[in-house]
């Protein structure tokens, strides 16, 4: 691939990739070489190990950075990724590891000591736990903070809030109350194979669960909903239960919301024509 | 260096022993919202642990919620200092994954407000740095050259500190021919003559130099190994800039020298600075001299949207402007991490793309993160008014320590 972009520009001296990897030996579990940057992947027990070798015998002198990437769906969900740079051979590389919230990942402060705060970081955003690192503390959260606010399914908008009380005057928390959701468009267009429920399909796709006891149901109106999108109904067919009608005057706010949502959705057969 | 309680110098007949006290949140000498829980014997600093993140905003979560374009103003709010040098990384990023040429202007642009940007940043710690000493003058003469800066920011961007002008593929739109013309003569006829100026109060002053020469020293091999950057690491005598070892844009086409320090001290830091500003000086003037004509962003309609006007009377840039401003663009998935040269140091952004309009995941890597976590053994036996002048020179502004 050509290279066209204009971002830092680094060459790595021939057959470092391979030297790299032979270096490391059955520490790596994974390498591969992309968009000109090395990637490491190795085995956990052996980061400190891994590291050292970069360090000591391939004069990678620096640490910059270290990052937590979630990945929820996978067994060991946490990637703790280590960039190096070596001001000597003008070179970077980066070595990560996976980890779960139980299996704790080797510190490498005995290495760096720039290492004790990256590592505080990835513990508070994450939880990944960094077994030996002496000062384990959250860092960039707030003091008595719960939770670890970057992984995936914790929620954007989180679950305090505080504000300063004329009554106690003192900061207090409460639980976040949003006058509006927070909008989150869904920009999978429909025609690209999008895996969900059209709002509004959900109540033509199966056949209707018994009807709660007390429920009138007149017929008319449960004849007149499948009419509008008939066309849709056959890509998505698997929802799991129509609501019965009585409850969809429980929820009118729910209903309206959703048609906005998908506004985005609907229009980007235009823009790939 | 540590004193027993029996020989402290401070102490005189009787005998005092430790005592904590807090540096912030709220002080004029922290450059913003930073905590430091210090361990005083007397006047002498025994241990500092500073606490951050008073200003974190969880602007990489807000990122993974947002498209790559929705996404590049919360860089010019990390180090509301040096915007124009935040988003640099950014776009720099997004682009080698998207592996997309720049036109040449927009490259040049680029490199000469990313060095307009660096001479704004110095100003403020330069002039910060010498107030938390004790002088007052020249912090006022370098803020007109730093409204200076500003006005060329809104004259090119319309906004004066949170910019957006750079964007993935080029810059947001090009400049009046008039602005360059007035940054070609602004540089000889306002920012030297005031710089330095400003500099002749301070750089020999005795005061001055009391204040910083000697104070937190730190070997070549302490600077590696807490991970310096930028100016910290230059002072300690180890000559490494970004834009010299890897370069990006078109600075590989620019004449500029590196300055390094020999003390490694805060004197050092400071001086390296203002070598810095004049050095970034000289590549603007190179730029300007060199500055071609043709488009400021890449032709590519599936990255950079049309301009206004054309989408008036195009029906496809019509499409491509709904596109770009609603979904946006997809990025190949991926990973890079790509760092540059902002003021303070290396900037650097970790980006995880899954192939969709917004990032898995951007990693941040501030400047001040890594240099302040040095505070606690670079203070160690220094006294306490020099905690300010160590906190000048590491040039900490907590928007983007704190993310």
């Amino acid at each position: 691939m050509t290279v066209l972009h204009s971002a830092p520009r680094f060459v790595a001296e021939e057959g470092l990739f391979d030297a790299l990897k032979a270096s490391l030996g059955d520490l790596v579990v994974a390498a591969r070489e992309e968009h000109g940057e090395i990637v490491l992947t190795v085995r956990r027990e052996g980061i400190e190990d891994a590291l050292r070798t970069l360090r000591d015998a391939h004069d990678y002198q620096q640490l910059m950075e270290i990052a937590g990437v979630d990945f929820p769906s996978r067994p060991e969900r946490f990637e703790v990724v280590y960039m190096l740079l070596s001001v000597t051979l003008n070179h970077r590389v980066i070595v990560k590891v996976s980890a779960a919230e139980n299996t704790p990942v080797p510190t490498v402060t005995t290495l760096w000591p720039v290492a004790g705060w990256l590592e505080r970081e990835v513990f508070d955003m994450y939880g990944v736990i960094f077994a030996g690192n002496t000062d384990l503390r959250r860092i960039l959260t707030d003091y008595g903070f719960e939770g670890h606010p970057f992984r995936k399914d914790f929620p954007l908008t989180g679950y305090v809030e505080l504000r300063y009380s004329e009554e106690d005057k003192r900061v207090v928390y409460e639980p976040v109350k949003l006058a509006q959701d927070l909008r989150s468009f869904d920009f999978m267009s429909p025609w690209e194979g999008a895996d969900y429920v059209l709002p509004g399909d959900e109540k033509a796709a199966t056949p209707p669960p018994p009807p709660p006891a007390p429920a009138p149901a007149p017929a008319p109106v449960v004849k007149a909903e499948p009419a509008p999108a008939p066309a849709i109904k056959e890509e998505a067919p698997a929802k799991p239960a129509r609501k019965p009608r009585a409850r969809k005057a429980d929820v009118p706010v729910e209903a309206a919301e959703k048609p906005k949502r998908t506004r985005a959705k609907k229009k980007t057969d235009g823009g790939e024509a | 260096m540590s004193f027993s309680l029996e020989e402290s110098p401070t102490t005189g007949d009787e005998v005092i022993t430790n005592y904590t006290i807090n540096f912030g949140p709220q002080h004029p000498a922290a450059h913003g919202v930073l905590r430091m829980v210090m361990e005083l014997d007397g006047e002498i600093i025994e241990r500092i642990d500073p606490h951050v993140g008073l200003l974190h905003r969880g602007t990489e979560k807000l990122i993974e919620h947002k498209t790559y374009t929705q996404a590049l103003p919360y860089f010019d709010r990390l180090d509301y200092c040096s915007p124009l040098a935040m988003e640099y990384s950014y776009v720099l990023a997004i682009e080698k994954l998207l592996n997309i040429e720049v036109p040449l202007r927009g490259q040049y642009l680029r490199v000469l407000f990313a060095e307009l940007t660096r001479i704004c940043n110095h100003m403020l710690n330069l002039g910060s740095h010498v107030m938390d000493v004790g002088a007052m003058t020249p912090n006022l003469w370098m803020f007109e050259i730093r409204e200076d800066c500003l006005n060329f920011f809104e004259r090119a961007s319309g906004a004066r500190m949170h910019s957006a002008w750079f964007r993935p593929g080029g810059v947001h739109q090009d400049v009046p021919e008039k602005l360059l013309v007035d940054l070609g003569e602004w540089i000889d006829s306002r920012l030297f003559p005031l710089f330095e100026d400003a500099m002749s109060l301070v750089v020999d002053n005795r005061i001055f130099k009391q204040r910083n020469v000697d104070i937190a020293k730190v070997s070549r091999e302490d600077a590696l190994a807490w991970g310096f950057s930028g100016p910290m690491i230059r002072a300690a005598g180890i000559p490494w800039d970004l834009r010299k070892s890897q370069p990006y844009d078109v600075y590989d086409r620019m004449d500029f020298e590196i300055p390094v320090g020999t003390n490694s001290d805060c004197y050092d830091r400071f001086m390296v600075r203002v070598e810095e500003v004049r050095q970034s000086a000289r590549i603007m003037k190179q730029c300007l001299a060199e500055m071609p004509s043709g488009p400021v962003a890449s032709a590519d309609r599936k990255v950079v949207p049309p301009k206004r006007g054309e989408m008036k009377q195009s029906m496809e840039a019509l499409i491509h402007h709904f596109k770009l401003y609603t979904e946006g663009f997809h990025v190949p998935a991926g990973e890079v991490y790509v760092a540059t040269e902002s003021p303070k140091g290396e900037f650097g952004v970790y980006l995880v793309s899954d192939g969709s309009n917004k990032p898995y995941r951007c990693k941040i890597r501030p400047t001040a993160f890594s240099h302040l976590q040095a505070m606690d053994f670079m203070s160690k036996g220094h006294m306490l008014p020099d905690a300010t002048a160590i906190l000048g020179a590491i040039d900490v502004v907590f928007g983007e320590c704190d993310r």
